[in-house]
Protein backbone atom coordinates (compact mmCIF):
# COMPACT_ATOMS: atom_id res chain seq x y z
CA UNK A 1 0.00 0.00 0.00
CA UNK A 2 2.81 2.35 0.94
CA UNK A 3 4.71 1.51 -2.20
CA UNK A 4 1.62 2.16 -4.26
CA UNK A 5 1.29 5.58 -2.70
CA UNK A 6 4.93 6.41 -3.48
CA UNK A 7 4.42 5.23 -7.04
CA UNK A 8 1.37 7.44 -7.31
CA UNK A 9 3.29 10.46 -6.13
CA UNK A 10 6.08 9.83 -8.62
CA UNK A 11 3.53 9.40 -11.41
CA UNK A 12 1.85 12.68 -10.50
CA UNK A 13 5.19 14.50 -10.63
CA UNK A 14 6.08 12.93 -13.98
CA UNK A 15 2.75 13.99 -15.47
CA UNK A 16 3.07 17.54 -14.18
CA UNK A 17 6.57 17.60 -15.60
CA UNK A 18 5.22 16.43 -18.95
CA UNK A 19 2.61 19.20 -18.92
CA UNK A 20 4.92 22.01 -17.84
CA UNK A 21 8.35 21.15 -19.22
CA UNK A 22 7.69 22.43 -22.77
CA UNK A 23 6.30 25.71 -21.47
CA UNK A 24 9.20 26.08 -19.04
CA UNK A 25 11.68 25.55 -21.87
CA UNK A 26 9.93 28.17 -24.03
CA UNK A 27 10.08 30.69 -21.22
CA UNK A 28 13.72 29.92 -20.47
CA UNK A 29 14.68 30.43 -24.11
CA UNK A 30 12.89 33.78 -24.19
CA UNK A 31 15.85 35.09 -22.16
CA UNK A 32 18.43 33.56 -24.47
CA UNK A 33 20.56 35.97 -26.42
CA UNK A 34 21.42 33.52 -29.21
CA UNK A 35 18.77 33.09 -31.87
CA UNK A 36 19.65 29.41 -32.03
CA UNK A 37 17.75 27.10 -29.75
CA UNK A 38 20.75 24.81 -29.46
CA UNK A 39 22.76 26.83 -26.99
CA UNK A 40 21.99 29.20 -24.18
CA UNK A 41 24.50 31.99 -24.53
CA UNK A 42 23.59 35.01 -22.47
CA UNK A 43 20.70 36.39 -20.49
CA UNK A 44 18.89 39.10 -22.41
CA UNK A 45 15.58 40.94 -22.57
CA UNK A 46 16.01 42.03 -26.17
CA UNK A 47 13.31 39.67 -27.53
CA UNK A 48 10.78 41.35 -25.30
CA UNK A 49 11.87 44.68 -26.71
CA UNK A 50 11.54 43.41 -30.27
CA UNK A 51 8.11 42.04 -29.43
CA UNK A 52 7.00 45.43 -28.16
CA UNK A 53 8.13 46.94 -31.48
CA UNK A 54 6.51 44.23 -33.60
CA UNK A 55 3.62 45.95 -35.37
CA UNK A 56 2.19 42.73 -36.75
CA UNK A 57 1.77 41.25 -33.26
CA UNK A 58 0.38 44.42 -31.71
CA UNK A 59 -2.09 44.95 -34.53
CA UNK A 60 -3.26 41.35 -34.41
CA UNK A 61 -3.67 41.60 -30.65
CA UNK A 62 -5.92 44.62 -31.14
CA UNK A 63 -7.96 42.77 -33.78
CA UNK A 64 -8.30 39.77 -31.46
CA UNK A 65 -9.49 41.89 -28.55
CA UNK A 66 -12.01 43.84 -30.63
CA UNK A 67 -13.42 40.65 -32.19
CA UNK A 68 -13.52 38.89 -28.82
CA UNK A 69 -15.38 41.64 -26.97
CA UNK A 70 -17.76 42.39 -29.84
CA UNK A 71 -18.62 38.76 -30.55
CA UNK A 72 -18.92 37.87 -26.86
CA UNK A 73 -21.23 40.83 -26.24
CA UNK A 74 -23.48 40.10 -29.22
CA UNK A 75 -23.51 36.35 -28.55
CA UNK A 76 -24.36 36.90 -24.87
CA UNK A 77 -27.33 39.16 -25.64
CA UNK A 78 -28.72 37.03 -28.47
CA UNK A 79 -28.05 33.79 -26.58
CA UNK A 80 -29.70 35.00 -23.37
CA UNK A 81 -32.79 36.15 -25.25
CA UNK A 82 -32.83 32.76 -26.96
CA UNK A 83 -32.64 30.98 -23.59
CA UNK A 84 -35.70 32.90 -22.39
CA UNK A 85 -37.56 32.23 -25.64
CA UNK A 86 -36.64 28.55 -25.75
CA UNK A 87 -37.84 28.17 -22.16
CA UNK A 88 -41.36 29.02 -23.26
CA UNK A 89 -41.36 26.55 -26.14
CA UNK A 90 -42.97 23.15 -26.41
CA UNK A 91 -40.73 20.19 -25.70
CA UNK A 92 -40.42 19.30 -29.36
CA UNK A 93 -39.52 22.77 -30.55
CA UNK A 94 -37.00 23.04 -27.72
CA UNK A 95 -35.32 19.78 -28.71
CA UNK A 96 -35.11 20.95 -32.33
CA UNK A 97 -33.36 24.17 -31.28
CA UNK A 98 -31.01 22.26 -28.99
CA UNK A 99 -30.03 19.81 -31.73
CA UNK A 100 -29.26 22.70 -34.08
CA UNK A 101 -27.20 24.29 -31.30
CA UNK A 102 -25.15 21.14 -30.77
CA UNK A 103 -23.93 21.13 -34.38
CA UNK A 104 -21.13 23.71 -34.00
CA UNK A 105 -20.17 22.20 -30.65
CA UNK A 106 -19.84 18.64 -31.89
CA UNK A 107 -18.55 19.33 -35.39
CA UNK A 108 -14.76 19.32 -35.75
CA UNK A 109 -13.60 22.93 -35.84
CA UNK A 110 -12.15 22.52 -39.31
CA UNK A 111 -15.61 21.64 -40.65
CA UNK A 112 -17.18 24.68 -39.03
CA UNK A 113 -14.39 26.80 -40.51
CA UNK A 114 -14.64 25.32 -43.98
CA UNK A 115 -18.44 25.49 -44.10
CA UNK A 116 -18.48 29.14 -43.03
CA UNK A 117 -15.78 29.91 -45.58
CA UNK A 118 -17.93 28.35 -48.32
CA UNK A 119 -20.92 30.40 -47.14
CA UNK A 120 -18.88 33.59 -47.41
CA UNK A 121 -17.47 32.58 -50.79
CA UNK A 122 -20.98 31.96 -52.12
CA UNK A 123 -22.13 35.21 -50.52
CA UNK A 124 -19.31 37.10 -52.23
CA UNK A 125 -20.18 35.73 -55.67
CA UNK A 126 -23.88 36.45 -55.21
CA UNK A 127 -23.17 40.02 -54.10
CA UNK A 128 -20.69 40.54 -56.93
CA UNK A 129 -23.29 39.36 -59.46
CA UNK A 130 -25.95 41.54 -57.88
CA UNK A 131 -23.83 44.68 -57.88
CA UNK A 132 -22.52 43.97 -61.37
CA UNK A 133 -26.08 43.71 -62.63
CA UNK A 134 -27.12 46.85 -60.78
CA UNK A 135 -24.17 48.97 -61.87
CA UNK A 136 -23.80 47.43 -65.29
CA UNK A 137 -20.08 46.92 -64.73
CA UNK A 138 -17.89 44.10 -63.47
CA UNK A 139 -17.71 44.45 -59.68
CA UNK A 140 -16.08 41.93 -57.41
CA UNK A 141 -16.99 41.90 -53.74
CA UNK A 142 -14.59 40.43 -51.21
CA UNK A 143 -16.22 40.52 -47.82
CA UNK A 144 -13.55 38.44 -46.08
CA UNK A 145 -12.22 40.36 -43.13
CA UNK A 146 -13.33 41.67 -39.78
CA UNK A 147 -17.03 41.19 -40.51
CA UNK A 148 -16.75 37.54 -41.55
CA UNK A 149 -14.49 36.91 -38.55
CA UNK A 150 -17.06 38.51 -36.28
CA UNK A 151 -19.89 36.45 -37.77
CA UNK A 152 -17.87 33.26 -37.38
CA UNK A 153 -16.97 33.98 -33.77
CA UNK A 154 -20.55 34.84 -32.85
CA UNK A 155 -21.61 31.55 -34.46
CA UNK A 156 -19.34 29.32 -32.38
CA UNK A 157 -19.94 31.33 -29.18
CA UNK A 158 -23.75 31.36 -29.29
CA UNK A 159 -24.45 27.74 -28.26
CA UNK A 160 -22.28 28.11 -25.15
CA UNK A 161 -24.41 31.05 -23.99
CA UNK A 162 -27.58 29.05 -24.52
CA UNK A 163 -26.16 26.00 -22.72
CA UNK A 164 -25.00 28.16 -19.81
CA UNK A 165 -28.12 30.25 -19.29
CA UNK A 166 -30.85 27.71 -20.15
CA UNK A 167 -30.32 25.35 -17.18
CA UNK A 168 -30.30 28.27 -14.73
CA UNK A 169 -33.57 29.50 -16.17
CA UNK A 170 -35.16 26.07 -15.90
CA UNK A 171 -34.04 25.74 -12.28
CA UNK A 172 -35.44 29.13 -11.36
CA UNK A 173 -38.53 29.24 -9.15
CA UNK A 174 -41.43 30.40 -11.34
CA UNK A 175 -43.28 31.61 -8.25
CA UNK A 176 -40.76 34.42 -7.74
CA UNK A 177 -41.66 35.76 -11.16
CA UNK A 178 -45.36 35.25 -10.50
CA UNK A 179 -45.08 37.00 -7.14
CA UNK A 180 -43.58 40.00 -8.93
CA UNK A 181 -46.54 40.03 -11.31
CA UNK A 182 -48.98 39.77 -8.37
CA UNK A 183 -47.26 42.68 -6.70
CA UNK A 184 -47.96 44.84 -9.71
CA UNK A 185 -45.01 44.44 -12.07
CA UNK A 186 -45.76 44.08 -15.74
CA UNK A 187 -43.96 41.13 -17.41
CA UNK A 188 -41.22 43.41 -18.69
CA UNK A 189 -40.50 44.87 -15.25
CA UNK A 190 -40.69 41.43 -13.67
CA UNK A 191 -38.11 40.20 -16.17
CA UNK A 192 -35.66 43.02 -15.53
CA UNK A 193 -36.19 43.22 -11.76
CA UNK A 194 -36.51 39.53 -10.89
CA UNK A 195 -35.42 37.16 -13.64
CA UNK A 196 -32.39 38.99 -14.98
CA UNK A 197 -30.69 39.46 -11.57
CA UNK A 198 -31.11 35.71 -10.94
CA UNK A 199 -29.46 34.95 -14.28
CA UNK A 200 -26.61 37.45 -14.00
CA UNK A 201 -23.94 34.99 -12.77
CA UNK A 202 -24.74 32.55 -15.59
CA UNK A 203 -24.77 35.34 -18.17
CA UNK A 204 -21.47 36.67 -16.88
CA UNK A 205 -19.79 33.29 -17.01
CA UNK A 206 -21.18 32.77 -20.52
CA UNK A 207 -19.65 36.09 -21.55
CA UNK A 208 -16.27 35.07 -20.13
CA UNK A 209 -16.42 31.68 -21.87
CA UNK A 210 -17.12 33.43 -25.18
CA UNK A 211 -14.27 35.84 -24.58
CA UNK A 212 -11.73 33.05 -23.97
CA UNK A 213 -12.96 30.89 -26.86
CA UNK A 214 -12.81 33.84 -29.20
CA UNK A 215 -9.31 34.94 -28.20
CA UNK A 216 -8.04 31.37 -28.31
CA UNK A 217 -9.60 30.32 -31.61
CA UNK A 218 -7.28 29.66 -34.49
CA UNK A 219 -8.85 27.10 -36.83
CA UNK A 220 -12.18 28.78 -37.56
CA UNK A 221 -10.56 32.23 -37.84
CA UNK A 222 -7.95 30.80 -40.18
CA UNK A 223 -10.64 29.89 -42.72
CA UNK A 224 -12.79 33.00 -42.36
CA UNK A 225 -10.40 35.90 -41.89
CA UNK A 226 -9.16 36.61 -45.39
CA UNK A 227 -6.04 38.70 -44.92
CA UNK A 228 -6.89 40.07 -41.48
CA UNK A 229 -4.73 38.58 -38.74
CA UNK A 230 -5.88 37.69 -35.25
CA UNK A 231 -3.26 36.98 -32.59
CA UNK A 232 -3.34 33.18 -33.08
CA UNK A 233 -3.03 33.66 -36.85
CA UNK A 234 -0.06 35.97 -36.32
CA UNK A 235 1.49 33.37 -34.03
CA UNK A 236 0.94 30.74 -36.70
CA UNK A 237 2.66 32.81 -39.35
CA UNK A 238 5.58 33.28 -36.95
CA UNK A 239 5.93 29.54 -36.28
CA UNK A 240 6.18 29.00 -40.04
CA UNK A 241 9.54 30.77 -39.91
CA UNK A 242 10.81 27.98 -37.65
CA UNK A 243 13.05 30.10 -35.43
CA UNK A 244 11.64 33.28 -33.97
CA UNK A 245 12.57 33.93 -30.33
CA UNK A 246 9.84 36.56 -30.13
CA UNK A 247 7.33 33.71 -29.86
CA UNK A 248 9.11 32.56 -26.72
CA UNK A 249 8.83 36.02 -25.22
CA UNK A 250 5.17 36.18 -26.19
CA UNK A 251 4.54 32.77 -24.60
CA UNK A 252 6.20 33.90 -21.39
CA UNK A 253 4.08 37.05 -21.22
CA UNK A 254 0.85 35.17 -21.98
CA UNK A 255 1.70 32.52 -19.39
CA UNK A 256 2.25 35.13 -16.69
CA UNK A 257 -0.97 36.94 -17.65
CA UNK A 258 -2.98 33.69 -17.56
CA UNK A 259 -1.39 32.63 -14.29
CA UNK A 260 -2.24 35.98 -12.68
CA UNK A 261 -5.84 35.93 -13.91
CA UNK A 262 -6.45 32.34 -12.77
CA UNK A 263 -4.74 32.70 -9.42
CA UNK A 264 -6.63 35.95 -8.87
CA UNK A 265 -9.97 34.37 -9.74
CA UNK A 266 -9.17 31.43 -7.47
CA UNK A 267 -8.21 33.68 -4.58
CA UNK A 268 -11.44 35.64 -4.97
CA UNK A 269 -13.40 32.39 -5.09
CA UNK A 270 -11.85 30.92 -1.97
CA UNK A 271 -12.16 34.22 -0.11
CA UNK A 272 -15.87 34.26 -0.88
CA UNK A 273 -16.19 30.63 0.22
CA UNK A 274 -14.41 31.36 3.49
CA UNK A 275 -16.70 34.33 4.09
CA UNK A 276 -19.77 32.19 3.45
CA UNK A 277 -18.42 29.49 5.77
CA UNK A 278 -17.75 32.01 8.52
CA UNK A 279 -21.25 33.45 8.11
CA UNK A 280 -22.73 29.95 8.32
CA UNK A 281 -20.73 29.21 11.50
CA UNK A 282 -21.85 32.51 13.01
CA UNK A 283 -25.49 31.64 12.28
CA UNK A 284 -25.03 28.26 13.90
CA UNK A 285 -23.47 29.80 16.98
CA UNK A 286 -26.31 32.28 17.32
CA UNK A 287 -28.90 29.53 16.91
CA UNK A 288 -27.07 27.51 19.56
CA UNK A 289 -27.08 30.43 21.99
CA UNK A 290 -30.79 30.97 21.56
CA UNK A 291 -31.45 27.30 22.25
CA UNK B 1 -42.76 31.86 -17.01
CA UNK B 2 -42.42 34.33 -19.84
CA UNK B 3 -44.05 32.73 -22.86
CA UNK B 4 -42.44 34.84 -25.50
CA UNK B 5 -41.03 32.47 -28.07
CA UNK B 6 -40.18 35.28 -30.46
CA UNK B 7 -37.25 36.18 -28.22
CA UNK B 8 -35.50 33.13 -29.63
CA UNK B 9 -36.03 34.14 -33.25
CA UNK B 10 -32.80 36.12 -33.75
CA UNK B 11 -30.90 33.12 -32.45
CA UNK B 12 -32.81 30.66 -34.63
CA UNK B 13 -32.35 32.79 -37.75
CA UNK B 14 -28.64 33.14 -36.96
CA UNK B 15 -28.20 29.40 -36.40
CA UNK B 16 -29.98 28.53 -39.62
CA UNK B 17 -27.98 31.02 -41.70
CA UNK B 18 -24.57 30.31 -40.14
CA UNK B 19 -24.86 26.65 -39.16
CA UNK B 20 -27.47 24.83 -41.23
CA UNK B 21 -27.01 26.68 -44.54
CA UNK B 22 -23.18 26.35 -44.54
CA UNK B 23 -23.47 22.60 -44.00
CA UNK B 24 -25.98 22.40 -46.84
CA UNK B 25 -23.47 24.29 -49.02
CA UNK B 26 -20.76 21.77 -48.09
CA UNK B 27 -23.04 18.93 -49.17
CA UNK B 28 -23.92 20.80 -52.38
CA UNK B 29 -20.25 21.35 -53.25
CA UNK B 30 -19.43 17.73 -52.43
CA UNK B 31 -21.87 16.46 -55.04
CA UNK B 32 -21.26 18.97 -57.83
CA UNK B 33 -18.40 19.79 -60.15
CA UNK B 34 -16.87 23.20 -60.92
CA UNK B 35 -19.81 24.12 -63.16
CA UNK B 36 -22.42 23.13 -60.63
CA UNK B 37 -23.51 19.88 -62.32
CA UNK B 38 -24.29 16.86 -60.20
CA UNK B 39 -21.43 14.38 -59.91
CA UNK B 40 -20.13 11.62 -57.68
CA UNK B 41 -16.57 12.14 -58.88
CA UNK B 42 -15.50 14.01 -55.73
CA UNK B 43 -16.64 11.20 -53.50
CA UNK B 44 -14.93 8.63 -55.75
CA UNK B 45 -11.72 10.68 -55.80
CA UNK B 46 -11.40 10.32 -52.05
CA UNK B 47 -10.40 6.71 -52.75
CA UNK B 48 -6.98 8.01 -53.86
CA UNK B 49 -6.39 9.32 -50.38
CA UNK B 50 -7.28 6.15 -48.50
CA UNK B 51 -3.79 5.96 -46.99
CA UNK B 52 -4.20 9.45 -45.50
CA UNK B 53 -7.59 8.58 -44.04
CA UNK B 54 -6.22 5.34 -42.58
CA UNK B 55 -3.22 7.18 -41.12
CA UNK B 56 -5.47 9.81 -39.53
CA UNK B 57 -7.69 7.19 -37.95
CA UNK B 58 -4.77 5.10 -36.70
CA UNK B 59 -2.89 8.06 -35.19
CA UNK B 60 -6.05 9.46 -33.58
CA UNK B 61 -6.90 6.04 -32.11
CA UNK B 62 -3.37 5.65 -30.72
CA UNK B 63 -3.43 9.16 -29.25
CA UNK B 64 -6.83 8.52 -27.66
CA UNK B 65 -5.67 5.21 -26.19
CA UNK B 66 -2.50 6.79 -24.78
CA UNK B 67 -4.53 9.61 -23.26
CA UNK B 68 -6.90 7.12 -21.65
CA UNK B 69 -4.07 5.04 -20.18
CA UNK B 70 -2.26 8.13 -18.87
CA UNK B 71 -5.36 9.91 -17.58
CA UNK B 72 -7.08 7.00 -15.84
CA UNK B 73 -4.72 6.59 -12.85
CA UNK B 74 -4.13 10.33 -12.68
CA UNK B 75 -7.84 11.13 -12.52
CA UNK B 76 -8.36 8.45 -9.89
CA UNK B 77 -5.60 9.82 -7.66
CA UNK B 78 -7.01 13.29 -8.13
CA UNK B 79 -10.50 12.18 -7.12
CA UNK B 80 -9.17 10.65 -3.88
CA UNK B 81 -7.28 13.72 -2.66
CA UNK B 82 -8.41 16.13 0.03
CA UNK B 83 -10.86 18.69 -1.36
CA UNK B 84 -8.50 21.64 -1.10
CA UNK B 85 -5.65 19.75 -2.78
CA UNK B 86 -8.04 18.48 -5.44
CA UNK B 87 -8.95 21.92 -6.66
CA UNK B 88 -5.34 23.04 -6.64
CA UNK B 89 -4.12 20.01 -8.60
CA UNK B 90 -6.97 20.35 -11.05
CA UNK B 91 -6.00 23.97 -11.63
CA UNK B 92 -2.37 22.93 -12.16
CA UNK B 93 -3.43 20.36 -14.75
CA UNK B 94 -5.77 22.70 -16.61
CA UNK B 95 -3.45 25.71 -16.58
CA UNK B 96 -1.39 24.75 -19.66
CA UNK B 97 -4.69 24.43 -21.56
CA UNK B 98 -5.09 28.17 -21.31
CA UNK B 99 -2.03 28.66 -23.49
CA UNK B 100 -2.90 28.78 -27.16
CA UNK B 101 -2.42 25.32 -28.69
CA UNK B 102 -0.15 26.77 -31.36
CA UNK B 103 2.29 27.84 -28.65
CA UNK B 104 2.04 24.48 -26.91
CA UNK B 105 2.78 22.67 -30.15
CA UNK B 106 5.56 25.09 -30.99
CA UNK B 107 7.13 24.28 -27.61
CA UNK B 108 7.46 20.65 -28.67
CA UNK B 109 9.14 21.74 -31.91
CA UNK B 110 11.85 23.28 -29.74
CA UNK B 111 12.24 20.12 -27.71
CA UNK B 112 12.17 17.56 -30.50
CA UNK B 113 14.44 19.25 -33.04
CA UNK B 114 17.56 17.53 -34.25
CA UNK B 115 19.66 19.84 -32.09
CA UNK B 116 16.84 20.37 -29.64
CA UNK B 117 16.92 19.87 -25.92
CA UNK B 118 16.02 16.17 -25.84
CA UNK B 119 18.68 15.18 -28.34
CA UNK B 120 21.27 17.30 -26.56
CA UNK B 121 20.34 15.69 -23.26
CA UNK B 122 20.68 12.23 -24.77
CA UNK B 123 23.95 13.34 -26.34
CA UNK B 124 25.39 13.79 -22.85
CA UNK B 125 25.20 10.02 -22.51
CA UNK B 126 26.56 9.47 -25.98
CA UNK B 127 23.19 8.41 -27.42
CA UNK B 128 21.61 9.79 -30.56
CA UNK B 129 20.90 12.22 -32.03
CA UNK B 130 17.59 10.72 -33.11
CA UNK B 131 15.10 11.89 -35.69
CA UNK B 132 12.38 12.85 -33.28
CA UNK B 133 10.57 15.58 -35.15
CA UNK B 134 8.77 14.94 -38.44
CA UNK B 135 7.75 11.45 -37.42
CA UNK B 136 4.31 10.02 -36.81
CA UNK B 137 5.37 9.50 -33.19
CA UNK B 138 5.86 13.24 -32.81
CA UNK B 139 2.35 13.83 -34.20
CA UNK B 140 0.86 11.41 -31.65
CA UNK B 141 2.88 13.11 -28.91
CA UNK B 142 1.49 16.49 -29.97
CA UNK B 143 -2.07 15.15 -29.89
CA UNK B 144 -1.58 13.59 -26.45
CA UNK B 145 -0.01 16.73 -25.05
CA UNK B 146 -2.71 19.01 -26.40
CA UNK B 147 -5.77 16.91 -25.62
CA UNK B 148 -4.82 15.00 -22.44
CA UNK B 149 -6.78 17.40 -20.17
CA UNK B 150 -9.93 16.67 -22.25
CA UNK B 151 -9.59 13.07 -21.06
CA UNK B 152 -8.67 13.90 -17.47
CA UNK B 153 -11.60 16.24 -16.85
CA UNK B 154 -14.56 13.91 -17.60
CA UNK B 155 -12.80 10.97 -15.92
CA UNK B 156 -12.11 12.98 -12.81
CA UNK B 157 -15.67 14.34 -12.72
CA UNK B 158 -17.20 10.88 -12.79
CA UNK B 159 -14.63 9.38 -10.40
CA UNK B 160 -15.35 11.90 -7.65
CA UNK B 161 -18.82 10.32 -7.56
CA UNK B 162 -17.45 6.84 -6.80
CA UNK B 163 -18.07 6.06 -3.13
CA UNK B 164 -14.84 4.87 -1.44
CA UNK B 165 -16.86 2.27 0.48
CA UNK B 166 -17.63 0.50 -2.81
CA UNK B 167 -13.90 0.06 -3.38
CA UNK B 168 -13.38 -1.04 0.23
CA UNK B 169 -16.22 -3.55 -0.08
CA UNK B 170 -14.55 -5.08 -3.14
CA UNK B 171 -11.26 -5.27 -1.25
CA UNK B 172 -12.95 -6.83 1.79
CA UNK B 173 -14.46 -9.43 -0.50
CA UNK B 174 -10.96 -10.39 -1.57
CA UNK B 175 -10.47 -8.47 -4.80
CA UNK B 176 -6.87 -7.58 -5.62
CA UNK B 177 -5.90 -4.19 -7.06
CA UNK B 178 -6.30 -5.38 -10.62
CA UNK B 179 -9.76 -6.77 -9.98
CA UNK B 180 -10.84 -3.58 -8.22
CA UNK B 181 -9.84 -1.66 -11.33
CA UNK B 182 -11.47 -4.00 -13.86
CA UNK B 183 -14.60 -4.92 -11.91
CA UNK B 184 -15.35 -1.71 -10.01
CA UNK B 185 -13.50 1.37 -11.24
CA UNK B 186 -13.80 0.89 -15.00
CA UNK B 187 -17.51 -0.04 -15.00
CA UNK B 188 -18.36 2.84 -12.68
CA UNK B 189 -16.46 5.40 -14.75
CA UNK B 190 -17.67 4.18 -18.16
CA UNK B 191 -19.62 7.39 -18.90
CA UNK B 192 -16.53 9.48 -18.27
CA UNK B 193 -14.42 7.16 -20.41
CA UNK B 194 -16.73 7.45 -23.42
CA UNK B 195 -17.00 11.23 -23.09
CA UNK B 196 -13.22 11.49 -22.81
CA UNK B 197 -12.70 9.29 -25.86
CA UNK B 198 -14.93 11.52 -28.00
CA UNK B 199 -13.36 14.69 -26.70
CA UNK B 200 -9.85 13.50 -27.59
CA UNK B 201 -10.64 11.56 -30.76
CA UNK B 202 -12.58 14.29 -32.58
CA UNK B 203 -9.95 17.05 -32.41
CA UNK B 204 -7.17 14.51 -32.99
CA UNK B 205 -8.61 13.14 -36.21
CA UNK B 206 -9.40 16.57 -37.61
CA UNK B 207 -6.19 18.43 -36.74
CA UNK B 208 -3.95 19.89 -39.40
CA UNK B 209 -1.71 22.09 -37.29
CA UNK B 210 -0.14 19.37 -35.17
CA UNK B 211 0.71 17.26 -38.20
CA UNK B 212 2.09 20.27 -40.03
CA UNK B 213 4.25 21.48 -37.14
CA UNK B 214 5.46 18.17 -35.77
CA UNK B 215 4.95 15.79 -38.69
CA UNK B 216 6.86 17.66 -41.36
CA UNK B 217 5.53 17.14 -44.87
CA UNK B 218 5.40 13.37 -44.66
CA UNK B 219 2.59 12.82 -42.19
CA UNK B 220 -0.42 14.36 -43.93
CA UNK B 221 -3.73 13.90 -42.12
CA UNK B 222 -7.33 14.41 -43.26
CA UNK B 223 -7.24 17.93 -41.85
CA UNK B 224 -4.19 18.79 -43.98
CA UNK B 225 -5.89 17.46 -47.10
CA UNK B 226 -8.99 19.56 -46.46
CA UNK B 227 -6.93 22.66 -45.72
CA UNK B 228 -4.99 22.17 -48.96
CA UNK B 229 -8.23 22.10 -50.96
CA UNK B 230 -9.48 25.35 -49.45
CA UNK B 231 -6.45 27.53 -48.70
CA UNK B 232 -3.50 25.56 -50.02
CA UNK B 233 -2.14 24.81 -53.44
CA UNK B 234 -4.62 22.13 -54.44
CA UNK B 235 -7.54 24.55 -54.39
CA UNK B 236 -10.53 22.38 -55.12
CA UNK B 237 -13.58 23.32 -53.07
CA UNK B 238 -15.62 20.41 -54.41
CA UNK B 239 -13.10 17.75 -53.44
CA UNK B 240 -12.50 19.53 -50.13
CA UNK B 241 -16.21 19.47 -49.37
CA UNK B 242 -16.41 15.76 -50.15
CA UNK B 243 -13.50 15.15 -47.76
CA UNK B 244 -15.17 17.29 -45.09
CA UNK B 245 -18.34 15.25 -45.50
CA UNK B 246 -16.32 12.07 -45.10
CA UNK B 247 -14.69 13.42 -41.93
CA UNK B 248 -18.10 14.32 -40.53
CA UNK B 249 -19.32 10.78 -41.19
CA UNK B 250 -16.31 9.34 -39.35
CA UNK B 251 -16.88 11.65 -36.39
CA UNK B 252 -20.60 10.84 -36.25
CA UNK B 253 -19.82 7.12 -36.38
CA UNK B 254 -17.40 7.53 -33.48
CA UNK B 255 -19.96 9.51 -31.52
CA UNK B 256 -22.71 6.97 -32.11
CA UNK B 257 -20.46 4.36 -30.52
CA UNK B 258 -19.61 6.47 -27.52
CA UNK B 259 -22.53 8.78 -26.73
CA UNK B 260 -25.71 7.06 -25.72
CA UNK B 261 -28.09 9.91 -24.98
CA UNK B 262 -28.40 13.66 -25.14
CA UNK B 263 -27.81 14.13 -21.43
CA UNK B 264 -24.29 12.91 -21.91
CA UNK B 265 -23.79 15.43 -24.69
CA UNK B 266 -24.96 18.13 -22.35
CA UNK B 267 -22.34 16.97 -19.85
CA UNK B 268 -19.69 17.34 -22.54
CA UNK B 269 -20.47 20.96 -23.00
Amino acid sequence: MRRLKMLGRVYLCVMLGFLYLPIAVLIAYSFNESKSRAVFTNFTLKWYGELAGNDMILKSLAVSLVIAFASAAIATVVGTLAAVGVNGMSRRARTAVMVLSYVPVINPEIITGVSLMLLFVVGNTQLSNLFSALLGAEVSVNGFGVLTLLAAHITFCLPYVLFNVSPKLRKMDVRVYEAALDLGCNPRQAFFKVVLPELTPAILSAFLICLTYSIDDFIISYFTSGTVQTLPIAIYSMTRKKVSPEINALSAILFVVILTVILGANALDSARERRLERAAREEERKAGMQA
Amino acid sequence: MIKNKSLASPYIVWSVVFTAVPLAIVIYFAFTDKNGAFTLKNIMDIGQYTSVFVRSIVLAVIATAVCLVLAFPLSFMLSRMRASRQSMMLMLIMLPMWMNFLLRTYAWMTLLERNGLINRFLGLFGIGPFNLINTSGAVVLGMVYNYLPYMILPLYTIMTKIDPSVIEAAQDLGAGNLRVVTKVLIPLSMDGITTGITMVFVPSISTFIISRMLGGGSNLLIGDLIELQFLGNSYNYNLGSAMSLMLMVIVLLCMSFTTADSEEMEAMV
